[in-house]
Formats: C-alpha cells, structure tokens, sequence
C-alpha cells in the first residue's frame, strides 16, 4: 500500500461516514505497530467501535492494546466535547437569565460548527504536545478538520481582539471563545497540519461517483490551504473473481469500475491504492492485518442464505403518504445515500396513480431526474444547483452588506460565507419558493433542512410573528419550520443505508429534527443487499451483516420503514424506479 | 473616557449570515465599532452566544432581560447606564458617547458644510 510507505509522525484519515476511515486507520495502526514502531490511534467515530475492534473499552483516555505490543488508542467523542464546551458557556448562567434566553444561547452552539471547533481543540494537544510525539512515533486520526475549520484558524481577521483578550468577536470561530488555548497553540496545530515532513493525508472514497467527487472537493479545498501531502485510497472494491457468478456483483463490478475510469481528474494525480471489499465487518486483530493485505482473503463458509424477514416496501409508504392528494415530502440523509432516487420512486409511484407531482432536486448530477422530464403527464420536474443559489446568496451579501467593511472585515464575511450553514440557507430559500405549490399538489424534494438551520432561521421567524399578532394581521404568516412541524402537510423520509454508521448518523439527523419539533414520518433503507438475493458469497456474508442494522432500525429508530434492494441496473426511467418501489 | 458596552443577542456568526437574512445593521455596526476602536474608544462588544456571564452579572442589562428579553436587544450602555436600545448605535453616536473629534463632515462644499444649517 502507498499510503503506508515512509508514514510522516502524523496520519489523518478523511471522508464521509460509512467509507471505512476507522477500519483504515486501525489497520495502518496495527501495521506500523508490527513494524516495531509506537503508535497512538486517535479516533473520532461516533459508532466509537475502535474498543470493540481490539476487545477492550478505551474511551477518553489513552489506554494499551494489550493484543497489539507498541499501540495505544484514545477515543474521542466530538459530541461530547461539545457538550462540555455548551455546559461550561450556558452552565453558570443557567437559572439566572430566563429560559428563553438560555434556549436561544444553547441552540446557538448546537451546529456543526461548534462540534468541529470542539473537536479541534482536542485535537490541537496532540499535536502540539512535545512528550508525546517522543512517546509515540506515528499518531493516527480517522478523522481530519475540514477546510472551513483551518481557514478560519488562519484568518488574522478572526483573531482581533479574540482569544488574546478572551473576548468573543468573531464569527464561526465565536465557539473558541469557551475554549482554553492559546492562539499560539492553535497556529502550531495548523502549522503541523500543513506541514508534508509532518502530515499525511489519506482520503478515502468508495468506487461511486458521489463519494468520488466529495473527495475531489476535500482535496482541492485542503490542497488550497496547504495540505500537500494527500493519497487516495478507494475502499471496499467488489472484487472481479465475485463477478463471475452473480449478476449482482457483476452490476456492482462494472458500476464502480465505470465511477473509477470517470474519476475527476485532480484525483488522478493522487498516489492512489484499492483495498478490496471484505465479506466482514472488521474486528479482531487478525482481520485488521488482513485489510491491508493484497492477498485474496480467505472467505469464511458461507453462513446459511441470510434470511431476510418480510420487509415493507416503498409502494406500502407511498400508501400512506396518499392521503389528502397534495402535501410536502422531504427525502432526508447524508450524502451518497440515495436520496434523489428515492424521491424519484416516490414521485413517479404517485404520479402513476394518477396525482399532480413537482419533483424537485438539488443533486448535482441529477441526470436520474432529468430523465423523468415529460415521461408523465402528471409528474413536472425541476432543479436547483446548491453551488449557483450559495454564490448568488454569497455575492449578494458581499456586494450589498459587506460593501463597507475593511479588508480583515470582508475575509471574515467571506469565511462565514462559505460556511456548510450558508449553503444550507441558500438552498432552502430557494426550496421555500417550490413548497408554495404543496397547497395543491404533491411537492417531492431530495432534500431538508437540518433541525440546527430551521431553529436559527425560526428565532427570526418567532419574532416577526410575534409582531404580526400584536399588529392584528397575523393569521397567515407561515415559517419554514412551522410548514415542516405541521404533520398534514409534510412528511419527512429519513434515508438511510444498512450499515452501522449511516445508521448512527440517520439516527443523529433524527434527533436534531425532534430538537426542532418535527417528527420523522418514516425510513428508508436503500440499496440493501439482503432482499437482493444475491448467490456471491461474499455479498451474501455481507447481506447477513445488514440484519443487525435493519433491525435497529425497524425496532428503535423507525415508526414506519422501508427497505428497497440494490439494483442490478442503475434505477434510471419511470419503468425501473416504478419497479424499485414495487420490488 | 466614557465606556460604551453593547450587548447583542446570541449569534453564532458575529457577521450574522448565518440568519435567514443578513442584518445589514450589523454588517455596518461591526465595521463602525472597529472604526471607533481605531479613534481610541473605550467600546466593547458582549455576544450573548458567547459571553452570557456578562449579561446575568450585570444587573442592568439582566433586569432589561428579565423585562423586555432577547427581542428587545441589542443594548447599549454608556458608564453602566442605558444609552440606547433595540437598534445598533450610529457611528455619529459613538463619536458623540465616547467624546471622540467629531469626523470631518462627508459632504463637505454643500450646506450643510458649516454643520450648523441641517440641524
């Protein structure tokens, strides 16, 4: 493996939730620990399995594998270190200012900002402490701060008056106000990071095209602020051999090699390496020397054919999504978990029974949808492109409120711009166009809002209700979230894939909603291998490994579910997506 | 010198874009409060976001709370006493509290040059 040759102290492991990041980093870990070298695992993952890998409780502390001579590992978790920095800003105050306002104080440090900041500054020790890049020569993260992160770190403009004085001034970075640090420290963590004799930086990817092109925009944006050293690693390639006798893994074959031959062409440039799917989930040592390793691994008898118990499928919740004909639908999930096509087969299965339908999507390849244009009389499409309504939003900021401000000013404008909130508003404000036509027909949207972004556009939204009450004309003011709160006219769908993270992140989107008053309406598993039936062993031990997923969902998560099998084909044209909701 | 403190409500962005709209108000407020500093004010900026002890420890501003809450922000106090509220002071206020040299007049040439005849 490339990725393992001549390894600088510290390696970062990025990519979105499900690719196999805390696998890779465990693995990497045990190798180089073989190798006679002492080593810290840092991880960040939230499924926090990394105990469960190597059969011991780690947790936040640094503690030995006892199964693995020279490596140590640490265990932290993002949520919890924002909670501590929530409770050490809202605690003292708690009681003594009114609920009202200590309520709108805790939601504004419930983002995704304060939970990265937060994780930051767990991360600054570690790489800024002396003794203990003398007790361990590598220091592994399966995880890696985003760009958004570093920039505002590298921003003077962010630092006016800030932590040098302790007084908070200054945009997303506002979370650093309840961090501890020094400034110093945090310039050398960024140094750290941006330094190649240091730093390595690994990004992991499937063969997809989704996943393919969220590394491409991980690697511009964190080339562009310093981090040269980056590899590739693609994760869990369906091996050929598996091809031969199954028409499944044949599909899934020649799709990922097809994603792989359409690479974007900034990752080409990569030092780049295959890992192979693996029939398991990976725990136990043995299994995590294996990932690495380029030889076949053997596969395991084959379990008896997982037996998958009877399912719902889509056509059962678009039976009870009919009800009063017209209504919003929001198709909810992390990216790559095929949202678009489960909104396209919730679109067509209504349009086929013959209601009004306005499928609409922000998914930037949309060409899915762009085939069901005029395929149905009843059924209209359209689309919005995230990266268009972000800049016009930007600009029309910059240009009308940032006109005035001075140079370290207008970075700081920029930054908070290209926060993931800004794009979240922008695409919602021009959703929020399209929901008008709910009233009258069925609305389908490949998107929602996260619970965080609804509570912060609603805080303006409480206020002007409030005054169009006392001015006597306010029956008809309607915010985003009121919509969205109000069961009859929107359903949220929750989308999701059997596996574990996918899962636990469904499941983080889940309560974020509940924050906000909305109540998920049902869920989705997509592209499940265990109705598919497939005869390749290795899909079938992987098939079997989905039940303890979908069972959590069907039992914990979900009030209504659905599971809709991986598809041979691509779920391209009314004729497949019809089928893929009837399966 | 007279101190001038304005508490804000919470933001999570001082910019304020991460709102439904960018407050315009802010957007200048920020660029006047560095401009003040500049001139040698003594003005601070408390965002409730960030800083909450400030607002429960100083008895002005939580009684204003605990009346009018967090709609009714921001709130600006001048040596502790309330010089303005719910709108973010003008530059002109700040030069006049904190007793900085008036700024040049902008249109200088028109009538108002003498600074007397526009009031």
């Amino acid at each position: 493996m490339r990725f393992m040759r001549d390894p600088p102290p510290f390696l970062f492991f990025t990519g979105k939730g499900g690719v196999g990041k805390t696998s890779l980093a465990c693995s990497a870990a045990v190798q180089l620990a073989d190798q006679g070298k002492r080593v810290l695992l840092v991880s960040t993952d939230p499924a926090s399995n990394v105990g469960q890998v190597f059969g011991i409780a780690i947790g936040n502390v640094i503690t030995a594998v006892p199964a693995v001579p020279r490596l140590s590992a640490l265990e932290i978790d993002p949520q919890a270190a924002a909670q501590q920095y929530r409770n050490r800003i809202v605690g003292p105050v708690r009681g003594v200012l009114p609920d009202a306002v200590v309520k709108s104080i805790e939601e504004q440090l419930s983002g995704a900002c304060t939970t990265e900041i937060a994780a930051f500054d767990e991360f600054t020790a570690l790489l800024t402490d002396a003794s203990l890049q003398q007790t361990y020569q590598h220091i592994i993260f399966d995880t890696a701060p985003t760009g958004h992160t570093i920039r505002l770190l590298q921003l003077p403009g962010a630092w006016t008056g800030f932590l040098d004085e302790g007084k908070g001034d200054a945009s997303c970075l506002g979370p650093m106000a309840g961090l501890e640090k020094q400034r110093s420290q945090y310039k050398a963590a960024v140094d750290a990071l941006a330094d190649p004799a240091r730093t390595r930086l690994i990004l992991v990817a499937r063969a997809q095209r989704s996943a393919l092109r969220e590394a491409e925009r991980t690697h511009e944006e964190l080339a562009a602020i310093g981090l040269g050293q980056q590899h590739l690693v693609i994760n869990g390639v369906m091996p050929e051999t598996e091809a031969a006798g199954d028409v499944l893994a044949a599909a899934i074959c020649r799709r990922e090699q097809a994603a792989l031959a359409q690479m974007p062409a900034p990752l080409r440039s990569l030092p780049t390496d295959h890992v192979a799917l693996k029939p398991f989930n990976l725990v136990g040592v043995a299994a995590l020397r294996g990932l690495l390793d380029d030889a076949a691994p053997p596969i395991a008898a084959a379990p008896d054919a997982p037996v998958m118990p009877p399912a719902p499928t889509l056509t059962t919740l678009v039976d009870g999504l009919v009800g009063s004909g017209h209504g919003l639908i929001m198709l909810m999930g992390k990216g790559g978990v095929g949202k678009t096509t489960i909104a396209a087969a919730i679109a067509v299965e209504l349009a086929s029974r013959g209601f009004a339908v306005h499928l609409t999507t922000s998914d930037p390849a949309a060409h899915l949808v762009e085939t069901l244009e005029g395929a149905l009389e009843n059924l209209s499409v359209s689309r919005i492109d995230p990266h268009a309504e972000t800049e016009r939003y930007r600009q029309q900021v910059l240009a009308s409120k940032g006109r005035d401000l001075d140079a370290a000013g207008r970075a700081l404008l920029e930054e908070d711009l290209r926060s993931p909130c800004t794009e979240e508003i922008a695409v919602f404000q021009a959703f929020s166009r399209i929901i008008r036509e709910a009233g009258r027909k069925f609305v389908v949207m490949d998107t929602a809002p996260t619970g965080h972004t609804l509570l912060l556009l609603d805080a303006t939204g409480a206020y002007h209700r409030d005054v169009a009450r006392q001015m006597g004309e306010g029956a008809h003011f309607v915010t985003p979230m009121m919509q969205l709160q109000d069961r009859e006219r929107t359903r949220v769908l929750i989308v999701t894939l059997a596996e574990t993270t996918p899962v636990l992140e469904a499941a983080g989107l889940q309560n974020e909603l509940r924050r906000a008053g909305i109540e998920p309406w049902a869920w989705v598993i997509n592209n499940s291998l265990a109705p598919a039936h497939p005869s390749s062993r290795l899909l079938q031990q992987r098939a079997a490994s989905e039940m303890a997923q979908i069972e959590a969902v069907s039992s914990h998560h979900a009030t209504r579910w659905a599971v809709v099998p991986l598809q041979a084909e691509e779920p391209v044209g009314v004729e497949r997506l019809r089928a893929l909701a009837r399966h | 010198m007279s101190t001038i403190q304005v508490f804000e409500a919470a933001l999570c962005c001082s910019s304020g874009v991460c709102g439904s709209d960018v407050d315009q108000n802010l957007v200048t407020f920020a660029a006047d409060f560095s401009w003040a500093k500049e001139q040698g004010a003594a003005v601070e900026r408390f965002n409730l976001a960030q800083q909450p002890l400030a607002y429960a420890e100083n008895a002005v501003v939580k009684a204003f709370l605990d009346r009018s809450g967090i709609e009714a922000l921001p709130l600006i106090l001048v040596d502790g006493e309330i010089a303005l509220a719910g709108r973010y002071p003008q530059r002109r206020e700040l030069t006049l509290w904190a007793g900085l040299t008036q700024p040049e007049p902008e249109m200088a040439g028109n009538c108002c040059s003498g600074g007397k005849c526009c009031g």
